[in-house]
């Protein structure tokens, strides 16, 4: 497998304000009725999408504005409840390579790395910040830098964070696991051998 | 220094540190189930990989199973096409499966634990964020994605962070009618839904001491809730007793030889932890959520906040529910209306959860407007309640009985809500959406208080009902 180093993601950005947006929002379940992750996408933020159209609103995701965009800005503890990929899946399907939030549930997060999808923490002020410059002007374009691990837009520039261990694995090409688990499996099989439970208790 | 268990058995797992930094974890079990695994495998026939440990892998269907009509194909074609792909998959990979009619069928978190899967010191792996369910037995056991269900199936291996570990002490004694959900949902309103992003939550204290299995893998179950994505309970005679002669457990000389292993698993007496809280169990009332996430809760004796009274960065949140679920800052949470009433989930869909919610409705009938049902969490805890008579118990009292599966707690399958119903529910998600409609609404309580839900037709104290 070619391995695919993920240093940068430069493009427009859209934002999805809120505190725990949970992935059944994000994805609601009836969507994963399926057996591929083929068109997630065309069902991001279904539901919050159709009552933001009941309410004489636009969600960000439905904003001509922001179609194209490739950079995700969120709040706190996004993607909380289900583990479902099927969420991250959809975000990135959708054309997003990025998020930049105030935090991230863990699950998510993790599915996001497995699938290539970097999300970056930064403070309260410089979401909000961010946010605000989107929203005057959507435009605008977005970096998020995992060498420098700045998230920078016209003037602006400021510091994210994420597990070094994280930001190497994006910078290496490790992030796609299976390859690196699978190298020295000798030593799998080393500590499975000294797991009572697989050698069933044999005395 | 002592060690917690979950660094014990973490090292125990640790096969080496990847170059990223990351720790490569031996999975000693993994779960899977029809909805996160299917193009975990396709990945796998694309690379030409085997699983690499077939006989740790076991297979239930659950999630979009119907709990009424179950024949063969299915009404809904996408959930045929899944059922059939797992039963293809867990056929052309060689891995144990648990269908539709077999004894062993169910919800996954019921079907482990039942079957003696699920025990101490065993890292648990499953495509489902309540995995964290296995944690009652002292396993450190968590929800994965697609991706990974393809590496565990690959290489039983992850490639994790580590965890810090918070202890929570529940200390005195719970009140009659005051249960393991309570406990949990007291947890997650004083700490929060994010909480726990992080950490490990180690449950400890008198009240988790005394509780049973059933009880401690409601509570671990949603730690999730909480934004722990690992939950557990040290292990000791009450676990111990509960795996005794289940199917998969160690016999004879080898169960006594596992036992010793287990014990020395436990949280050492001088462990330190990154975190210690206490709650007092003894002041804990019935406890039901009232917004759009599980820590939107007040005892159900108290009323909703309302959005002058929270503090500034949490009113956008509390007014965005109180829209949503149509109620009024300030109004009692008891004689809240409810449309349905569900029991069952990973939650509360045990043995004991049945009993408790038969003791409440026993003699008595559900509300003329309401829509009961009783769904259990497996077709052993299905066949067990049936030798006790449960199910006649509940069918005179006006709740349907159903076959084991997820049902309404998620709306995969044909068990929705319609509209904006109110659902008084055994499950362990208030969320949006949750419950299949669009726009339904969900307000998370026990089993029991589920079951005077639907007497009253209306949320009401349970404690008042069985005096």
């Amino acid at each position: 497998m070619a391995i695919v180093r993920i240093q940068t993601v430069t493009g427009r950005a859209l934002s999805v304000p809120g505190d725990d947006i949970d992935t059944d929002r994000i994805i609601p379940a009836r969507y994963l009725r399926a057996i591929t992750f083929e068109g997630m996408q065309d069902h991001v933020f279904e539901d919050d999408r159709k009552a933001a159209t009941a309410a004489g609103a636009r969600h960000p995701f439905d904003d001509p504005r922001f179609q194209g965009a490739s950079v995700l800005v969120v709040n706190r503890n996004f993607g909380c409840g289900s583990s479902r990929e099927h969420a991250p899946q959809a975000i990135l399907r959708w054309g997003v390579q990025a998020i930049v939030g105030e935090s991230f549930a863990e699950i998510f997060f993790g599915n996001s790395v497995v699938i290539g999808m970097p999300c970056v923490t930064a403070a309260p002020e410089d979401v909000r910040r961010l946010m605000t410059a989107i929203e005057a002007d959507p435009a605008v374009d977005v970096r998020v830098d995992l060498e420098s691990m700045t998230c920078a837009w016209a003037d602006q520039q400021v510091a994210v964070t994420m597990p070094a261990a994280v930001r190497d694995a994006f910078r290496s090409g490790a992030w796609d696991t299976t390859g690196m688990l699978l190298d020295r499996y000798e030593e799998v099989r080393a500590v499975a051998a000294q797991l009572p439970y697989i050698t069933q208790f044999q005395a | 220094m002592g060690q917690t268990l979950l660094r014990k058995v973490w090292d125990l797992h640790a096969v080496r540190t990847l170059p990223t930094g990351q720790t490569q974890l031996f999975i000693g079990l993994h779960l899977i189930h029809e909805v996160t695994t299917p193009q975990a495998f396709d990945a796998l026939r694309e690379r030409g990989w085997s699983v690499a440990f077939p006989n740790r892998t076991f297979g239930t269907v659950d999630h979009i199973v119907p709990t009424r009509e179950r024949a063969r194909p299915f009404l809904d074609v996408m959930a045929e096409g899944m059922m059939s792909a797992l039963e293809r998959n867990t056929k052309d990979f060689g891995l144990s499966l648990w269908n539709l009619g077999d004894q062993r069928q169910g919800i996954v978190h019921v079907v482990g634990p039942e079957m003696g899967l699920t025990q101490p010191g065993m890292t648990i792996a499953c495509g489902d964020s309540h995995t964290s369910t296995h944690g009652a037995f002292g396993s450190i056991a968590f929800g994965i994605g697609t991706s990974q269900v393809r590496d565990v199936l690959a290489t039983q291996c992850l490639a994790m962070e580590p965890l810090k570990v918070r202890r929570i002490r529940v200390t005195g004694r719970l009140q009659p009618g005051v249960f393991a959900k309570d406990v949990v949902l007291a947890i997650i309103r004083t700490l929060g839904v994010r909480g726990g992003v992080g950490y490990a939550y180690e449950f400890a204290g008198d009240v988790l001491d005394n509780m049973s299995m059933d009880e401690r893998m409601t509570v671990c179950n949603m730690a999730i809730e909480g934004g722990a994505r690992v939950g557990y309970v040290n292990p000791d005679e009450t676990t111990f007793k509960y795996i005794e002669g289940r199917p998969f457990a160690p016999q004879g000389e080898a169960f006594e030889r596992a036992k010793a292993w287990w014990r020395s698993l436990r949280s050492d007496a001088d462990a330190v932890y990154d975190d210690d809280v206490e709650i007092d169990g003894s002041a804990l009332t019935p406890v039901v959520t009232w917004g759009v996430n599980p820590e939107q809760s007040v005892g159900v004796g108290e009323c909703l906040p309302s959005p002058a009274a929270v503090s500034q960065s949490d009113r956008p949140a509390v007014t965005d529910a109180l829209d949503y679920m149509g109620f009024a800052g300030g109004q009692a949470m008891a004689g809240t209306r409810v449309d349905v009433a569900f029991i069952g989930s990973c939650t509360n869909g045990r043995l004991s959860d049945l009993r408790e919610a038969a003791n409440v409705v026993r003699g008595r009938h559900v509300a003329a407007h309401v829509k009961a049902l009783v769904v259990p969490g497996s077709a052993g805890v299905r066949t067990q309640a049936e030798a006790e008579g449960l199910h006649e118990v509940f069918r005179a009292a006006g709740f349907e009985w159903r076959e084991a599966g997820c049902s309404m707690c998620l709306g995969m399958n044909p068990d929705k809500l319609d509209g904006r119903q109110v659902c008084a529910s055994s499950s362990n998600r208030n969320f949006k959406g949750r419950q299949g409609s669009p726009t339904g609404r969900t307000l998370l309580m026990s089993p029991a208080m589920v079951a005077a839900a639907a007497v009253a037709g209306e949320v009401v104290d349970v404690r008042e009902m069985v005096r």
